[in-house]
Order: structure tokens, then C-alpha cells, then sequence
């Protein structure tokens, strides 16, 4: 029914430089949708704390102490200490870097990955398609965490490898996404226009293409940056991946675990909440960033 | 008119919230329909003409309300009506055609079901009859074999049976009201005549009213008893039909008329009176060219002479050009998936079946037909987007028909042919600002480097195109449509090209705007130049742009000739159907 709504004859133009007027925009975005702000609170306090987490935490994430150990939350221990007496308010706030960085990297693997190969297939079709499809469909075709698993488990335990392997769950996402949006485009009157304007089949891909598709692929990244988070922890949970004393919200969960039935429940819980408050945080930022980078809003 | 007319808008005035506040698109607008009667609801883009119609049926989004006034309909106020009696009216009593037949109707169910739907809504028949109910309902919009359409998907459909099913839709529960919005944009002429004519017996053998809103005064005109004229959301003038032709009384009505295209008028008469006596563009915009182009298009110019129809110094040579697709049914899939041998069968679909013609230097060629008729297809052949199946094609003396499409792209002929797209908003990248998207060409082919020489041949550009230049730096959707089509236009004459093809430029523009943009066109044409291939169903538009026109049918030529010629004397049958299919105004004396 967009036909219905009354043309709103454009405002003078305020040249206002690019900065100040994208400043406007979020902050526009975020007044209208509560929840986005919400989310961005969240991401500010998760960025603050992956960057400046080692410098302002209280005590050593790695000290042991073990005349302090299993002792429950307090005030000179907010979340309490493990067996080894390790503050896990520490331990909460440093692992939030590396936890972070995993997901980011993973995602912009992916991204490079998934979404060109993705974008590539929906503009020639043919044999581009048919292969990317085909390997979108194979990795696919195992249940994903058990095929992150084979991948850390075969190329060695290291945080590389755990963030190829999420990559490589996440790329028929990717591809899928981009395959669909670049194809609706292939023939769009724009896309014609660049090719009389001279613009090379790579260049329309890049230039004129992929610039159009990136709000739903941004959406796609801080949906997946969740789950990239969450398999990361998971490997690490079930041994593999980032091996202890490196402390990681996935070990720490999974350290806290066998003593949760003896009543130490803060142990786990800590972690865990903050796995969650990631988690959550990522996937309502999807929404509030489509906002953002549709120029269709930037009016 | 009655003493009781049975719609009766009242100083209606409709909002809608958006982000810059409160926006009026409808103000203190007053419309009556008498019982049986035909009103046409005339206005541009943007004049309130279907909010208005949404308002009366209620169905207006959610950002939207009426704000003011009253609207009753036979005693019922539609304002204060629940939303159950709303359903009750609609389709019942008042019944709607939309613009696009076929994003009306469900894709993925039959015909038949879809009318039935509306039986079984508002319980007009028993479910033992319905189904011959509906396929008399198909009958009556003269649906050929309609046992047969009742089972038939709508993607099965041409575009305008589409439209006869909606029409079969609107009419099944037998309203007293009918609006029909834009009924027959983006249908041919041809089957444009057929809806109408349809829709016209069957609501005066029904005694039904109709609300006709269009865009085109000629077509309201010709159908309507009455005719209202809106203008950015206010009636500005109800007259009789005969009488608004003949006297019409407001200036935007004036300025309307003036602009719609017909016979026996030139380009500077569909311009406003004030504008048309300002003396024609052309030099100032040589004046607006640098000096390095304004050289290469005297160095070129000497060869340059309108009408030019000599073959051998023809821009453009068209050789026997075939276009075939392969027409691929479900058995050809399964035997190429099970098989591996090649189909036997090999039937295929001309699209463009050996078709030859010639664009002379600044000439301007119209390539005419109805939808599928293979204007576009060889349009894209000759633009090198699409490859050909056979046949030559010659540019500028040379053979370029044999060059891939994706190797054209790097060779210096690009520049010489480019093209005007029919979507001013489709075409344009929705991401580029105007600005980038003039430069697009210039970054790729031209040789003007550096931002700032960019900056200025832009700018050049715009004015040249009378796109005011601080709309440069605007994205797509914050432009109108005619400022749309200026940046297409500067974008395609930015490598001062020898060929252009313009497919359908004014198409998606409303009257006033095309008529400033066909001026536009010539003048440019005349400043540098270029020849035109011009491909449009609009025989009006043609016979003022074009010198010479090319009518199409079915992928073959059925006639070709000047201007005068084929549209004043038209040869075949063909044509003189489309000629006569065009709605005739009564004409101003």
C-alpha cells in the first residue's frame, strides 16, 4: 500500500557535513526504537569491557588464591571465587576480549567468504551457482556444531582454527543470503546502466551490487555474531578450543558445572549470564543496524 | 443529479503521521456520485486522487486517518462505521479494481476459487451453486471459454485478462459503488480500449456508479459523466466532461490539457504558457558545454545532418536481426535431467524475427508495439546488452553485432551508444548519490580525472539538463520522478554519445512532467547532435518526438515510414487498430 502514502516533497537541502549528519541519523534511529538503543547500551559496555577489561578488573584473572577459594559472591569478591580462587569478576570481564574477538573475526571471515561466494553465485548463476550451492548444501547436510567439532578436532586447538571453524558453519547462511538478494538484482535497471556506463561484470559486483545488499548482510552478521559467540564457548565448554587457565566464558561455565551440585552455583552462573547478555545484545542490535545503513531511512 | 446521491463526501481531510510530522494529503475535499453516474477523479502523483478512494473504503494504512469531514455512503457514515459493517460494505456494496490485476489476485490460487472467496464472504449464493456462479461472473467480463479459466492460475493469464478477473471479482456480489483505480495503466492501448469498453457496459447495464481515478485526462474524459480535478490534495475543478474540454476553468486544469499529448500540437505547446514563450534552450545549453566537447561535437558535426536517409550514411543499419529463445517445457527438463542426450525437439520462440531498419544521423526513429511485441529485445541487441541469435548490426560503419555483450563494455563504441532506461528509479543505483551517478560513466570511459573536474562536468551536466545542481548530492528516493529521469538523461548523455535509446523515458511520469521532459530530449538532440531510438507504446508521444516510425508486431516490422505518414495515413490493419484504440478527448476548438 506504499502507493497510498502522500509524497512528502524533500526538505531543503541543510549541507550539513557526512559525520554530523550520520550522527543525527543513529541518533534518530535510536529515539525511535527503544529496544535498539537498549542494545547499543549493551554493546557499548561489552566493547568498553573487551577493550579496556585487563586494566580496570580488580584482581588477576589468573592469580590463585587458595585460601580464598569457593567463596561465594561478596564484597571483595562481586561474583565470587573458583576452586582455585580465582576472581570470577575478573575472569567475567577479561574473557569478554577474547570471546569478542572470536566472534567478530569468525564473522568477518564469513562474511569475505560466504557473502562473495554468496553474491558471485546470484549474479552469473550457471556453474558459480552450482558449485556454491553444492558446497552451501554439504556443510549443510551435517548437524553444525558436530562439524565445527571434526574441523577444531582435525586442524589442531587453537583459537585460529575455532574461528575458521565457525566461519565455515555459518558460510551456507552467508551464501544463501547473498545469493538471493544479488540475484533479484542481475537485472535491475541500475545494474544495466553500469554495464552501458562501462563497468566490468567484477566491478557491477562489488561497486554497484554488494554496496545494496549490505543492510540485509549486516543484519545476517549481528544475528550470526551471537551464534558465533555461542559456538565458540561451546567448543571451549566441551574441551575444545581455548584450553584452560585462558579464561573464556564457555571453560568457565564448563569448569563451574560439576560444582553446581555441591551448591557452588555462582561459578557457572556468572559466565553463563554474560554469554547470554552477549548473545541477546548481538541479536537485537540486528534490527536497529538495518535502520542505520538503509538509505531508504536516511531521508 | 439526484436529490440523494449515494456516496457524499463531505470536507474530507485525510492525515498522515510520518517522520516530519503531520502531512495532509487530502484537504476539504467535496464529492458527490449520483446513483448510476461515472466520475473521473483526475489529478498527477502525489494530488490525494486514491487516498481519497481509500478513505471511502476505509482501508487507509495505519499512519493514515481522516482527519475532518464525513463520508456517507447511502445513509451509512462510512467515519463512523465499525470495522464489521466495513467488511459487510466492501465488496458487497463498494467494490475496488487496483492498478496491478495481477499483484490483486493470489498468485498461487485458481481463478475460480478466488471468486468464490467473495461468494462465500459475503453469502450471495449456497455452496451448491457457487461454482456456476462463478463462472457466469467470468462470462460476464467476456472471458473466453470460462469453464475452462476457472481453473487457471493467474500466472497463466495475460495482463489484462488479469484485469477481466479482478473486474469479475469487483462485480461478482453485484456493489452499487465500483472505483476503479488506474484500471489500465500498464496495459496495451488495445486491450486498455477492451477493459474500459467492459467496464462501462457492465455497470451501465447494472445501473451501477463508478469512481474512475486515472492519471489521464483524455481517458476520464472520454468515459466519464463528470470529471474531478485534484491538485496536491484539493479539488481545484468539477465540470461536466464535455464542458472541461471545452471551457476549462482553473489554471492546473489548463496547464493538464496543454500537457497531454495529441494530435495537431507540437513539443513547445504541451509546455505552460509562460514557459513555451520563453524562447527554446538549445543555446544555452551549447553554451553550458566545455570547450573540449563542444569541439569533438563540431569535429563530428559536418557529417551531421537531420533526416540524413541515405543508407550508406546511416548511423545505425539493422540487418535481418533474429532474436530466439529456446521455449523450454516441462519434458525438455526432465529428458536433459534423466538423458544425456541433447532434446530432440528443439522448438523455439522468435522473439525478434528478422527485423531490418536504419536510424539516419540526428534523426529520431520510434520503434512502436504492444507489450512482447520484440521492441525491447532489439533494443537491447542494438545496445549490446543481450546477444543476437542472427543478422547484422552496423554502428557508425562498423559491424558490431559480431562483439560479445560482455566485451563491448571495454570498447570505445560504448561511449557512442547509451540508453535512457523506462524506470527513472529502477535505473538508478539506490545507493549512488545523483552525482556519482552521472560520474559513473565519466569514471569508467571518459577522461576527465580528478574529483573536482568530475565535480564540474556534473554540474555542467545537471544544468544541462535543468536539474537544479544542489539535488546533486541527494540519494535516489529523495528525488521526484522527473528529477529522477534528468539525472538518467545527464547520465546517459554524459559521453556525449551518437546513439541514444530511450525505452519508454516518460512512461512512469506524469503528464506535466513529460512534457517538460520531451521538450528537454529535443532540445538536446538538437544541441548535440545525437539520433534517438525511441521505443514506446505511446503513439501520441512518438508522433511529436519522432521523424520516422517503426511499428512492431510480433517480432516482424509491419509498417515503417515518417511520422505523418504511419499515424496520420496508417497502410495496415495493425496500426490503424492502435490508432484507434487511443482515447480521443473531445478536443478544444
Amino acid at each position: 500500500m506504499s502507493s497510498v502514502a502522500p509524497a512528502v516533497e524533500p526538505t531543503t537541502p541543510e549541507r550539513t557535513s557526512g559525520l554530523a549528519a550520520m550522527f543525527e541519523h543513529v541518533r534518530y534511529v535510536l529515539g525511535e526504537n527503544r529496544v535498539t538503543a537498549f542494545a547499543f547500551c549493551l554493546l557499548v559496555i561489552i566493547l568498553f569491557a573487551a577493550i579496556f577489561g585487563p586494566y580496570i578488573v580488580p584482581y588477576d584473572p589468573l592469580a590463585s588464591d587458595t585460601a580464598a577459594a569457593l567463596k561465594p559472591p561478596s564484597a571483595a569478591h562481586w561474583f565470587g571465587t573458583d576452586q582455585l580462587g580465582r576472581d570470577i569478576f575478573s575472569r567475567v570481564i577479561v574473557a569478554t576480549r577474547l570471546d569478542t574477538f572470536i566472534a567478530v573475526a569468525s564473522v568477518a571471515l564469513v562474511f569475505l567468504m560466504g557473502g562473495l561466494a554468496g553474491i558471485a553465485a546470484g549474479y552469473f548463476g550457471g556453474w558459480t551457482d552450482r558449485i556454491v550451492g553444492r558446497i552451501a548444501d554439504t556443510i549443510m547436510a551435517f548437524p553444525l556444531f558436530v562439524l565445527a567439532m571434526g574441523i577444531v578436532a582435525a586442524l589442531g586447538n587453537t583459537v585460529q582454527n575455532i574461528i575458521i571453524a565457525t566461519a565455515i558453519v555459518n558460510f551456507p547462511l552467508y551464501a544463501r543470503v547473498a545469493r538471493a538478494e544479488a540475484n533479484v538484482r542481475r537485472n535491475a535497471g541500475f545494474v544495466q546502466a553500469a554495464r552501458l556506463s562501462g563497468n566490468g561484470e567484477a566491478r557491477i559486483l562489488l561497486v554497484h551490487i554488494l554496496p545494496n545488499i549490505m543492510p540485509i548482510m549486516i543484519v545476517q552478521m549481528s544475528l550470526t555474531m551471537g551464534y558465533a559467540i555461542l559456538n565458540a564457548a561451546g567448543l571451549s565448554f566441551i574441551g575444545l578450543g581455548v584450553r584452560p587457565p585462558t579464561a573464556e566464558w564457555g571453560i568457565m561455565v564448563a569448569e563451574g558445572a560439576t560444582f553446581m551440585v555441591s551448591g557452588e552455583w555462582w561459578i557457572a552462573l556468572f559466565p553463563g549470564l554474560a554469554l547470554m547478555i552477549a548473545v541477546f545484545c548481538f541479536n537485537l542490535l540486528g534490527d536497529g543496524l538495518r535502520d542505520i545503513v538503509d538509505p531508504q531511512r536516511r531521508t | 443529479m439526484t436529490a440523494q446521491p449515494l456516496l457524499d463526501v463531505n470536507d474530507l481531510t485525510v492525515e498522515f503521521t510520518t517522520r516530519r510530522g503531520i502531512v495532509k494529503a487530502v484537504q476539504h475535499v467535496n464529492i458527490s456520485v449520483a446513483k448510476g453516474e461515472t466520475l473521473g477523479i483526475v489529478g498527477e502523483s502525489g494530488s490525494g486522487k486514491s487516498v481519497t478512494s481509500y478513505a471511502v473504503m476505509r482501508i487507509l494504512d495505519r499512519a493514515g486517518r481522516i482527519a475532518e469531514g464525513s463520508v456517507m455512503f447511502s445513509g451509512i457514515d462510512v467515519k463512523a462505521a465499525s470495522e464489521s459493517e466495513m467488511r459487510d460494505l466492501r465488496g458487497r456494496e463498494i467494490s475496488m479494481i487496483f492498478q496491478n490485476p495481477r499483484a490483486a489476485l493470489n498468485p498461487i490460487r485458481k481463478v475460480g476459487d478466488q471468486i468464490e472467496d467473495v461468494l462465500r464472504q459475503h453469502v450471495q449464493s449456497a455452496a451448491s451453486d457457487r461454482g456456476e456462479k462463478a463462472i457466469e461472473a467470468l462470462e460476464q467480463v467476456k472471458i473466453a471459454r470460462p469453464r475452462e479459466r476457472y481453473h487457471a492460475y493467474p500466472f497463466e493469464l495475460s495482463g489484462g485478462m488479469c484485469q477481466r478477473v479482478v473486474i469479475a471479482l469487483a462485480l461478482a456480489c453485484n456493489p452499487q459503488l465500483l472505483i476503479a483505480d488506474e484500471p489500465t495503466t500498464g496495459l496495451d492501448v488495445t486491450t486498455q480500449k477492451a477493459v474500459m469498453d467492459l467496464i462501462v457496459e457492465l455497470t451501465k447495464r447494472r445501473h451501477m456508479s463508478t469512481i474512475l481515478i486515472t492519471h489521464d485526462l483524455g481517458l476520464a474524459a472520454a468515459y466519464c459523466n463528470r470529471v474531478v480535478v485534484m491538485e496536491k490534495g484539493r479539488v481545484v475543478e468539477t465540470a461536466k466532461s464535455a464542458d472541461i474540454f471545452a471551457r476549462p476553468e482553473h489554471p492546473y486544469t489548463r496547464k493538464l490539457m496543454r500537457a497531454t499529448p495529441r494530435i495537431g500540437v507540437s513539443l513547445r505547446d504541451l509546455l505552460p504558457e509562460e514557459e513555451a514563450a520563453v524562447s527554446p534552450r538549445a543555446p544555452t545549453v551549447m553554451a553550458g558545454l566545455d570547450p573540449a566537447i563542444h569541439q569533438s561535437s563540431e569535429g563530428m558535426d559536418p557529417r551531421v545532418k537531420p533526416g540524413g536517409d541515405d543508407l550508406a550514411k546511416s548511423l545505425l543499419t539493422v540487418e535481418k536481426l533474429v532474436k530466439e529463445y529456446p521455449r523450454q517445457g516441462a519434458s525438455a527438463v526432465l529428458s536433459k535431467l534423466f538423458s544425456r542426450k541433447p532434446p530432440v525437439e528443439t522448438e523455439v520462440f522468435r522473439a525478434v524475427d528478422g527485423i531490418s531498419f536504419h536510424v539516419g544521423r540526428g534523426e529520431s526513429v520510434g520503434l512502436v508495439g504492444e507489450s512482447g511485441c520484440g521492441k525491447s529485445t532489439t533494443s537491447m541487441m542494438v545496445m549490446r546488452l543481450l546477444d543476437q541469435t542472427s543478422g547484422r548490426i552496423v554502428f557508425d560503419g562498423e559491424e558490431i553485432g559480431a562483439i560479445m555483450p560482455q566485451a563491448f563494455a571495454r570498447l570505445p563504441q560504448r561511449k557512442s551508444i547509451q540508453m535512457v532506461f523506462q524506470d527513472p528509479t529502477d535505473s538508478l543505483n539506490p545507493r549512488f548519490t545523483a552525482a556519482r551517478a552521472i560520474a559513473d560513466p565519466i569514471i569508467q570511459l571518459g577522461d576527465i580525472r580528478g574529483r573536482d573536474a568530475l565535480r564540474a562536468r556534473c554540474e555542467k551536466l545537471a544544468d544541462m539538463v535543468g536539474l537544479p545542481i544542489n539535488l546533486l548530492d541527494r540519494f535516489p528516493h529523495q528525488l521526484s520522478g522527473g528529477q529522477k529521469a534528468r539525472v538518467g538523461i545527464a547520465r546517459a548523455i554524459a559521453l556525449h554519445p551518437k546513439l541514444v535509446i530511450l525505452d519508454e523515458p516518460t512512461a512512469a511520469l506524469d503528464v506535466s512532467v513529460q512534457a517538460v521532459v520531451l521538450n528537454l530530449l529535443q532540445d538536446l538532440k538538437a544541441s548535440m547532435g545525437m539520433s534517438y531510438l525511441f521505443v514506446s507504446h505511446d503513439l501520441n508521444v512518438v508522433r511529436l518526438l519522432c521523424d520516422r516510425v517503426i511499428v512492431m508486431r510480433a517480432g516482424r516490422i509491419v509498417e515503417q515510414g515518417s511520422s505523418e505518414r504511419v499515424l496520420g495515413d496508417p497502410q495496415d490493419a495493425y496500426t490503424k487498430e492502435l490508432l484507434t484504440a487511443i482515447p480521443h478527448p473531445p478536443l478544444p476548438v
